[in-house]
């Protein structure tokens, strides 16, 4: 495997699990993303929110969990990264 | 964006779960608090903090009222309710009939600075073996947003609609600061969570606060400054900005004061 940041974007060191029905949209999480692979989504949960969603690109820093008033997120780090291919 | 990733379940690679959606203490993550509210965040690290210093099956818990109250019922330590401002005396009673536990009381800025400011000030004074946690917001966040005695001067709140003025509602008491010059008072601290570095460093001062009781040096106190978007009027996302800035160029973070640890 080659360096790391030559592939910004394309290999994820770690992933989340986001429970989106419990997320109330307050996107505290999207600016304190290092990385920044989160993004706010277009549809809305149950109760009306928008929720994030993740792009290739984590490490598994746990910023994301770190800020969130509402415990709406997981962290894994992955043993082996994983690639992926990036649509322009 | 069609480079969407699905995060509805666990990884079905090998993976090493860094961490859980709340902190163990915690038992349901459902809350009422409004969206980007800053006690939650601070109430996972003082849960975290309880964690680290082992002391989870004999903490007891004093409460306050506020929006952060109705985690009561969701904590899983043993928790006493006590009346407006009244948490740091109701500790001491617990702290003096049972040494052996590790108290803390939660309290907000309108319950600790305005109800009860003489309660917390005699508490540190007798040098109490107490940890005080405060989360400071600068309103009255569960009784509508009114001003509270830590507003800053210029801050709009429900009925400083103009801003803070000194002249007329008389300037902000910066509590950590004032509870450090007592004698009593062994570890004081003032923290913020705007961005996951500032959360950080907030967990390990709460941390630093329960082992300054652990090890019986005297009063402990840990100042959270958390974001109340709905009670400043902006948007959510702009709360840690707004807290940076405005909050935090009047209430400065960092260690206030730190009697030497052995």
């Amino acid at each position: 495997m080659g360096d790391v940041n030559d592939m910004a974007g394309t290999t994820s060191r770690g992933t989340v699990t986001i429970e989106t029905e419990r997320c109330k949209g307050c996107e505290l999480c999207i600016p304190a993303c290092p990385p920044d692979v989160l993004s706010m989504s277009t549809e809305v949960n149950e109760i009306g929110f928008r929720y994030p969603e993740l792009r290739p690109g984590c490490t598994g820093c746990s910023a994301c969990l770190l800020v969130c008033p509402d415990f709406v997120f997981e962290v894994y780090r992955y043993e082996t990264p994983q690639q992926y291919e990036v649509t322009p | 964006m069609s480079d969407i990733l699905p995060t509805s379940a666990p990884p079905s690679v090998p993976a090493k779960k860094i961490a859980g959606f709340k902190p163990d203490l915690l038992m349901k993550e459902n809350h009422n608090l409004c969206p980007g509210c800053g006690e939650p965040v601070a109430l996972r690290k003082l849960l975290e903090a309880i964690e680290a210093v082992g002391a989870q099956e004999r903490t007891i818990g004093v409460i306050g009222i506020g929006c952060y109250t109705s985690f009561g019922s969701g904590i899983d330590v043993d928790l006493v309710q006590a009346l407006h401002g009244r948490a740091p005396s109701v500790a001491t009673g617990v702290k003096r009939m049972r040494p052996e536990t590790l108290v803390f009381t939660l309290q907000g800025d309108g319950d600790m600075v305005n109800e009860g400011l003489q309660e917390v000030i005699h508490t540190a004074a007798r040098g109490e073996s107490v940890t005080c946690v405060l989360l400071n917001n600068g309103v009255f966040g569960e009784t509508g947003g009114h001003m509270t005695a830590t507003t800053v001067l210029g801050q709009r709140t429900k009925n400083s609609l103009e801003g803070r003025d000194a002249g007329y509602h008389g300037y902000p008491i910066l509590i950590g600061d004032l509870l450090a010059q007592l004698e009593g008072t062994a570890y004081a601290a003032r923290g913020s969570v705007h961005d996951a570095a500032s959360v950080m460093a907030t967990g390990r001062m709460l941390r630093r606060a329960l082992e300054t009781q652990e090890k019986g040096l005297g009063f402990s106190f840990v100042e959270v400054l958390t974001m109340c978007p709905t009670g400043w009027f902006i948007p959510t996302a702009e709360g840690p900005d707004y807290l940076d800035k405005v909050m935090g160029s009047v209430h400065t973070v960092g260690e206030l004061k730190r009697k030497a640890h052995d």
